[in-house]
């Protein structure tokens, strides 16, 4: 079975190859779909894989920057896409990466940067599925008290609404921002790029996992336009989190290369998958997925204090981060299926 | 809440002010970063180059992994895109309004 392997050229290490495109098929998947970059699926499964934490990262940075590009591409064709928020982002996630990318970097040197990234990774999740349940908690309230009184909630209705209040926060220069349907001060989109951008260059991911959230709770972005735009972020901050983790000599190309063959092909079905599901729809599915990767992460983390169990976590672990790609890929696909399905029989109707 | 607001805002301020300087303390010091170095010896034909190239030059290195990675992207990308277009999926309009 020697042929299932390939040598990685630069981390030296044997690497079995459709492991990494079954891993860039669901994770271009995942990605288009939530708008993101998989990296916090991509990370766990490199390193699950056999890559060193540190050329997990680049490489993961790279083949995202791949996928990223012609799914934006998509998004924007169904209006997804605010590329004036997105650009104006751009500066505050450039700054905020190349400080987080520096710390990883000492991190490294004081050989702590596993574990200070698997804390963090842990942390962040936390609050995020968090947030996202919360607030699919108080709206499905509110749909309930509406139905109560024989009325139909509106789907502008959101259960959080932190966006609102930051948009009264008027210190010039003001912006306008079409596709998101937003006026507010341009310093709230760069204030929440930077810090998102900051915690993507230490965890070594595009942000997409920090920055979807921020886009629709703290920017006050439609589900929809904050995976388009979202993407557009990842697809330029991962070319230069690339450009930067290749410098630094921490990316694995042939890798990178092997993932993107499945991930830009998955990507454009996430994409399109878009279409048939609704806002909150997303929103449901991406909590559930933070959860999956949170609780992987958690095993990974136990394992210095259960040193007995330690093969019984890192399996449990490999089969839990695996098996969520593999299931949420399938489902985000089945459901692409169906929606095509009706729209193609729509047509033939018509 | 206006107060509170207030406190956010500027908490954020100096948080963005500091960050580069923690940063670039974090970083300093007079410690040599480390350098990995690929082991060409058993490689051969574009491995060996590619290995080569990482070796010599960082930079070659980088231009040419910003140039690929675009480039696989968009070709594969555009062979899925076929096949979805194909089967008579519309790639131009999405049906679903809302938040």
């Amino acid at each position: 079975m020697e042929w299932l392997y390939v040598l990685m050229p630069i981390a030296g290490v044997k690497i079995f190859w459709p492991g990494l495109i079954i891993l860039g098929v669901g994770v271009g998947i995942i990605g288009g779909f939530f708008g993101m970059g998989g990296a916090w699926m991509v990370t766990p499964g490199l390193n699950i894989l056999g890559f060193p934490m540190a050329f997990a990262i680049g490489t993961d940075i790279a083949h995202m920057a791949g996928k990223s590009l012609i799914s934006t591409m998509r998004h924007g064709k169904f209006g997804n896409v605010d590329y004036k928020l997105g650009l104006i982002m751009l500066v505050g996630t450039v700054v905020g990466f190349e400080i987080g990318a520096q710390m990883v970097m000492w991190l490294e040197r004081i050989g702590s940067v596993e574990k200070v990234v698997r804390w963090i990774y842990m942390a962040l999740l936390a609050g995020i599925a968090w947030m996202v349940f919360h607030d699919v908690g108080k709206r499905k309230k509110l749909e309930r008290a509406a139905a109560a009184k024989g009325e139909v909630l509106d789907d502008s209705v959101q259960g959080i609404d932190f966006a609102s209040k930051l948009h009264k926060i008027h210190i010039p220069p003001m912006v306008h921002l079409k596709e998101a349907g937003i006026y507010c001060s341009a310093w709230l989109p760069i204030i929440v790029s930077f810090l998102t951008g900051w915690l993507a260059g230490i965890l070594g991911i595009g942000g997409g996992l920090i920055r979807m959230p921020a886009l629709i709770y703290l920017i006050g972005c439609p589900t929809h336009v904050a995976v388009g735009t979202d993407l557009f972020e990842v697809a330029i901050s991962g070319l230069y989190g690339a450009a930067t983790y290749t410098w630094k000599g921490r990316t694995e190309l042939v890798a990178a290369m092997i993932m993107l063959v499945g991930a830009a092909m998955g990507a454009q079905v996430g994409a399109v998958a878009t279409k048939y599901i609704k806002g909150y729809g997303i929103r449901i599915a991406f909590g559930l997925a933070v959860v999956g990767c949170a609780v992987s992460i958690f095993l990974k983390l136990i394992k210095p204090w259960l040193p007995g169990y330690g093969t019984l976590l890192d399996n449990a672990s490999t089969t839990l981060v695996l098996g969520l790609v593999a299931s949420m890929s399938i489902y985000i696909f089945m459901r692409m299926v169906a929606g095509a399905k009706r729209e193609l029989a729509m047509k033939k109707n018509r | 809440m206006k107060a509170k607001l207030s406190r956010l805002w500027w908490s954020l301020m100096a948080m963005i002010v500091l960050c580069p300087g923690f940063a670039l303390a974090a970083g300093g010091g007079n410690e040599a970063p480390i350098v990995i170095v690929a082991d060409t010896r058993k490689l051969t034909g574009v491995l060996a180059w590619w290995a080569n190239l990482y070796n010599e030059s960082h930079l070659q290195f980088m231009l040419l992994t910003i140039v690929l990675i675009p480039v696989t992207g968009v070709v594969f990308g555009v062979i899925a895109d076929l096949i979805m277009s194909r089967i008579g999926i519309d790639l131009k309009s999405k049906d679903l309004p809302g938040h």
